[in-house]
């Protein structure tokens, strides 16, 4: 008989397999950690929105208060339509500037440039992602109003005006559309673009009624990215659009106006924190919540629509 | 009436066909339209130049002044002669290294979790969706969640109004992006790799730590240095939570009764000074926007450089 040798333990020793077993509980407890962040938002959101109007059912005016004259929180007058309609015509202006813009750039990179062109502008289109939007911002009022929409629009506001923070906020949602739009184009597949050549398309052609009709729902959910961001962009509105302590209801994109945005800016700012016991500051939750939940579906739209093309292809 | 003839179609459309192929001369319609395509970009990049040669030019009377003082002098929304970014730079640069120490472990573990242990299963679909719509959030939502959750969490340093409040937030902010960009990294990282130290016995922790984190390290990096540039450049939830615009005075407190009292930082300077009205606070805002600036972009192009130069095909 020959001797055997001792068998080779192949379990894990149990040291091992508790830090395997602590290392997964980590993992999942940061996982439990994003499912936090997203219930206490919606949580605070609704908690004191639903206190906001509470209270305001319980003054004189009631819930009349959400439709006045204009936004004017201090003297009790919380106008949501007049921040609706100053949102749309940034959001309008903005999209007016981006669209072109970024959906120009997205089907030349993707179409038309050459591989070493693109890698040179590709990083410059990112860059142009990186501009803080307080630097948007001053460059709204230093520039883009007074050597921009003044001169082109008579009686426009010589300091603030809607008109200005659009193009501002159309800057920065340039890059967004031109990356998303991008990515849409390119996962058409190659295939689609050397049958339509080999027929006998030219570029033009085969880009226009071959590549961009199949890759239509990415650039539409590009478009409404776009719009989610330029709807959510705060601090170009707050600095270009002027009206602080509030606006009157009205349809003009060159006067000072207010968004939802920079509406809930000049209410929770800094020093400017309106003090407890009227509803002014409270009302900052209720138009945050509309916010939230116009972002959010938006969003959820676009999600779905580029999930759609990846299903495609 | 006959039909038409296959011979006469087939002519028409074959005289067409070689007609097509053989034309000679310009395709003046498709350069037309990548002209268009071409002048489309360049105006993007051009704004992007106007931007900085404006900022440069309004701001130049301030370098050739004072560039030293005004890099050190304290927040001061009342006296343009004397306004200055020190304590902004200082709280940007606290703000990053909160969020380095918070979002960042948090980022990464998450997306280790859904990228490595939970692939298909429902509870992973879910966190997937959630940090989707997380990243959608506008930033001003998040400043809304500092003020009534982190403020209130803090309230026994200084009222909650300090840095730390505003480093939450910001924090909140940037985790979904630190999520997705580690989630791309870890995603490239080739199955073999795992399989290659799982098969000599690692467990799925060491395989973990020591093959794929490691493999995924440059496109980890490259995404958490994006996210500090965009924390950096918020205002916003910063603003919210309560950051000083008007004028802070720090005195000659300790680090630490500093760090627990007002704070300001960088975006937030820009939003103070850019409110002032008089001329004089035009340089002022235009130095503190170039500053703010050249170190967001200067953040980017690193990011983007590490991502270049570490791109790697398996």
């Amino acid at each position: 008989m020959t001797a055997t040798s001792p068998p080779i333990r192949l379990t894990t020793q149990p040291r091992r397999r508790r830090s395997d077993k602590i290392a997964r509980w980590a993992f999942r407890l940061a996982a439990v950690a994003t499912l936090l962040v997203t219930t206490l938002i919606i949580v605070t959101l609704f908690r004191d929105a639903i206190a906001f109007l509470r209270n305001l059912a319980d003054t004189d005016d009631g819930l009349g208060s959400l439709r006045e004259l204009g936004w004017f929180p201090r003297r009790g007058m919380f106008d949501i339509p007049t921040l609706l309609v100053g949102t749309l015509l940034v959001t309008g202006i903005a999209m007016l500037v981006a669209v072109p813009l970024g959906l120009g750039g997205a089907v030349y990179l993707a179409e038309y440039a050459r591989p070493s062109v693109r890698r040179v502008i590709k990083p410059i289109l990112e860059v142009l992602a990186g501009i803080p939007s307080v630097v948007l911002g001053y460059f709204a009022i230093s520039f883009i109003n007074p050597q921009i929409v003044v001169r082109i629009f008579d009686g426009a506001h010589r300091s603030f005006t809607l008109a200005a923070a659009g193009i501002g906020v159309g800057i920065l949602t340039i890059p967004i559309i031109a990356s998303v739009a991008e990515d849409a184009l390119r996962a058409v597949p190659g295939s689609l673009r050397e049958a339509s050549y080999g027929l006998g398309a030219e570029r033009l052609q085969t880009t226009f009624r071959v590549v961009f009709p199949a890759a239509i729902s990415g650039i539409v959910a590009a478009l409404i990215l776009g719009i989610s961001r330029a709807i959510g962009e705060t601090m170009v509105v707050a600095i270009a659009a002027g009206a602080v302590g509030g606006g009157l209801f009205r349809w003009t994109p060159l006067q000072p106006g207010q968004t939802m945005t920079a509406a809930m800016a000049a209410l929770g700012f800094g020093s400017d924190q309106v003090a407890g016991d009227n509803l002014a500051f409270p009302s900052l939750y209720f138009v945050g919540l509309l916010l939230f939940v116009m972002t959010f579906l938006l969003n959820v739209a676009s999600d779905w629509l580029v999930n759609k093309v990846r299903e495609v292809y | 009436m006959a039909l038409t003839s296959p011979a006469t179609v087939g002519g028409t459309a074959a005289r067409d066909i070689t007609a097509g192929m053989t034309k000679r001369g310009l395709d003046v319609r498709g350069k037309l339209v990548e002209a268009v395509l071409v002048g489309l970009l360049a105006f993007s990049m051009a704004v992007l130049v106007t931007l900085v040669v404006d900022l440069f030019v309004r701001s130049w009377s301030l370098w050739s002044d004072r560039p030293w003082d005004f890099i050190t002098t304290n927040l001061n929304a009342q006296n343009a002669a004397s306004a200055g970014i020190g304590q902004a730079i200082r709280g940007t640069l606290i703000l990053c290294v909160i969020v380095t120490v918070i979002a960042f472990p948090l980022g990464i573990a998450c997306a280790v979790y859904l990228e490595e242990y939970a692939n298909k299963g429902l509870f992973a679909r879910l966190i997937r969706v959630n940090v989707r719509n997380l990243a959608g959030v506008p930033s001003i939502v998040y400043g809304l969640l500092g003020l009534a959750i982190f403020v209130r969490l803090l309230s026994g340093i200084n009222g909650g109004r300090n840095i730390f409040a505003g480093g939450l937030a910001l924090s909140a902010l940037v985790l979904p992006i630190v999520i997705i960009t580690t989630s791309e990294a870890l995603r490239a990282v080739p199955r073999s790799i795992r399989e290659g130290a799982l098969g000599v016995g690692a467990t799925q922790w060491e395989t973990i730590r020591s093959h794929v984190l490691p493999s995924a390290a440059p496109g980890i990096l490259t995404g958490t240095v994006l996210s500090l540039a965009r924390a950096a450049g918020e205002a916003a939830p910063v603003l919210l939570v309560g950051a000083a615009t008007g004028l802070l005075r720090t005195g000659n407190q300790s680090f630490w009764e500093q760090l627990q009292g007002s704070f300001t930082a960088m975006p937030v300077a820009i939003f103070s000074y850019a409110r002032q009205p008089g001329a004089d606070f035009r340089a002022v805002t235009a130095a503190a926007s170039l500053v703010l600036l050249v170190l967001v972009l200067f953040m980017n192009a690193i990011a983007i450089a590490l991502r270049n130069r570490y791109e790697k095909k398996w």
